[in-house]
């Protein structure tokens, strides 16, 4: 599968090594001998579809759990051996937010800085520092529960930045934002690597947000299928990507195996052909096929095409 | 474990979130209210409707009113229901998402239980020293020896009580399971430990009051209930030929008691909850 490219480390210092990490619920095995590397100051996404594993992945980094197989460190420390040490460097997001309704937006960040041994001084400073960068001075008197969901997940954000992590880990930051709250999270987020060389890796099931990030990993049924950078993975492809829904695919699937230098692939009802592609093809198979074609599309190859050429189901199953 | 940040103190963690415990419970009026109004409520019921039919006193002289009897029994059931309201808290803040927050942040899980069994103790022993201002209209003779003994036991029977619902909580994975848990085992205990009806003594020739004697023996909250008529009321039911535990071996039954639930707290909360991996 996918081995350590020249892509893989961007600076000489690795922020995360998972080695051959393996893990089960009882008879389910959720991750299978998942092995890659994050790069100091990268911005990485791990992608995936629901039940891909990648929930699993990262209770394992956020030391929740620990590994049953294989090896996890950040920074070069050991998940087990020196969970402690991990744990300063670590900031955490989980999915579930993990404010407390009852409490203000600063008594939240306090308890916060007590947990990560902040002094009472810095505390205090970082409270100002953070809250100012995320624009929610001004609702630091404020109950959490009164807050809108985008302004809560600043909450969050600013709770576990509070003790300059090395490395900031989010499990699907954006799930439940509107566009416009999701495009502030990112534009926060990428500006804050960019000015702090904070490592950051997140996981999503969001293909579009995935194209946002350094580098991308992709998980299906717990193994890693993909690892590269999101342009890389799509030119691997090559070309455009045209897609036919028709009123008997199977049907028109043999026809189009007849024809030269097409590799038509039928993945959950729709026919897809990727390579090289022209709008002349296009047009030509428009007109041959005329009564069978009921849609036929053309696109650069997205994140899902990569999916699907890796795996052969469709990113978000069967539709 | 040498850690280069500085690190709080096991004194600073606990403190935190004790305090937590205590804004986030009495921010939330309707539990303290349920919690104090449910046993004031059935104390007056309970407390004049069987007073003519109830008497623990064999003379005119001894004898106690239903509602002096059953005020040490109310006065735990609040602190019971405080516990059991306090450590639910341990389910919400899983399903919330802020315990594992606390899971994957640079503390001990030890300083974790400790701050929410001291924030549990501290809240359940103020709604009992609120309860305890009813008995001002009681027949009682107050000291300051009284009134300090009477909190340092409302203190060590709350944090007995606090462990005990900590470590159930921890295991569930939703409140509705919390509540049967109450129900078969915490109010039990609460029924048989001299709250409602006194202890009987051995000898009566009837084998059913000699299992109810030793079972009641056996219940640390039979202790608490003592220790608290004892302090109130300055005298206890040996006269009038019920069974009474002594002071001390009370005591020594409470601090006992605590220090070995305080211990499961501890042994419980290293298990992994699996409604951390859902």
């Amino acid at each position: 599968m996918a081995t350590v490219s020249e892509y893989s480390v961007m600076s000489d210092q690795r922020a995360i090594e998972f080695q051959a990490l393996s893990f089960s619920y009882g008879d389910r095995q959720a991750l299978k001998d998942v092995s890659f590397d994050v790069g100091e100051g990268e911005l990485f996404s791990l992608l995936g579809p629901n039940g891909s594993g990648k929930t699993t992945l990262f209770r394992l980094l956020s030391t929740l759990i620990t590994p049953q197989q294989g090896a996890l460190s950040v920074f070069g420390k050991d998940v087990i051996d020196q969970a402690q040490q991990v744990r300063h460097d670590l900031g955490v997001v989980f999915q579930s937010p993990g404010v407390d309704g009852k409490l203000s937006v600063r008594e939240n960040l306090a308890v916060q800085a007590v947990l990560y041994g902040l002094s009472k001084a810095d505390a205090r400073t970082r409270i100002d520092e953070v809250c100012g960068q995320l624009g929610i001075t001004d609702r630091l008197n404020d109950q959490v529960d009164e807050l809108s969901g985008g302004l809560r997940r600043r909450v969050e954000l600013a709770k576990s930045l509070l003790h300059r992590p090395r490395l900031l880990i989010m499990d699907e930051p954006t799930t439940g934002l509107d566009p416009s709250a999701r495009s502030d999270v990112w534009n926060y987020i990428r500006q804050l690597q960019q000015t702090t060389g904070m490592t950051v890796f997140m996981t999503t099931h969001l293909l579009e947000e995935a194209d946002h990030a350094d580098r991308i990993a992709i998980l299906h049924e717990g193994e890693l299928v993909a690892l590269d950078k999101p342009e890389a993975l799509r030119s691997e492809l090559g070309g455009d990507v045209i897609a036919i829904t028709a009123s008997d695919p199977e049907v028109l699937l043999k026809k189009l195996e007849q024809h030269d230098g097409l590799s038509p692939r039928l993945i959950d009802g729709v026919i897809r052909i990727s390579g090289t592609v022209n709008s002349q093809l296009v047009s030509d198979l428009h007109t041959c096929y005329h009564d069978e074609v009921q849609q036929i599309s053309v696109g650069k190859p997205s994140l899902e095409d990569v999916f699907i050429a890796r795996t052969g189901h469709r990113f978000w199953g069967a539709s | 474990m040498a850690s280069q940040s500085t690190g709080s103190s096991f004194i600073q963690v606990t403190q935190v979130l004790a305090w937590r415990e205590l804004a986030r419970f009495f921010r939330q009026r309707n539990r303290v209210v349920g919690a104090i109004g449910t046993p004031l409520f059935m104390w007056l019921l309970f407390g004049f409707g069987l007073d003519q039919s109830f008497s623990v006193g064999n003379s005119p002289e001894t004898e106690t009113s239903f509602l002096e009897y059953y005020f040490p029994g109310s006065l735990v059931l609040i602190l019971m229901f405080t516990a059991i309201y306090t450590t639910i808290s341990v389910i919400e803040d899983r399903q919330a998402g802020f315990l594992q927050g606390v899971l994957v942040a640079p503390v001990s899980r030890q300083d974790m239980v400790a701050g929410k069994v001291l924030g549990g103790s501290i809240i359940a022993m103020i709604q009992g020293m609120l309860f305890l201002l009813a008995a001002l209209f009681l027949d009682v003779d107050w000291t300051i020896v009284q009134v300090v003994s009477l909190v340092a036991i409302l203190f060590i029977a709350s944090m007995m009580m606090t462990c005990v619902g900590f470590s159930f909580a921890w295991k569930m994975e939703s409140t509705q399971g919390f509540h049967a848990i109450m129900n078969l085992v915490l109010m039990p205990m609460w029924l048989l430990s001299g709250a409602f009806f006194p202890v009987p003594n051995l000898g009566t020739g009837q084998w059913t009051q000699d299992v109810l004697h030793w079972i009641m023996k056996m219940n640390p909250l039979t202790h608490v209930v003592s220790l608290v008529r004892r302090f109130l009321y300055g005298s206890d039911l040996l006269a009038e030929g019920f069974w009474e535990p002594s002071l001390w071996t009370s005591i020594i039954v409470i601090l006992l008691a605590t220090a070995l639930f305080y211990g499961w707290a501890l042994r419980v909360c290293k298990r992994r909850n699996t409604g951390d991996l859902k």
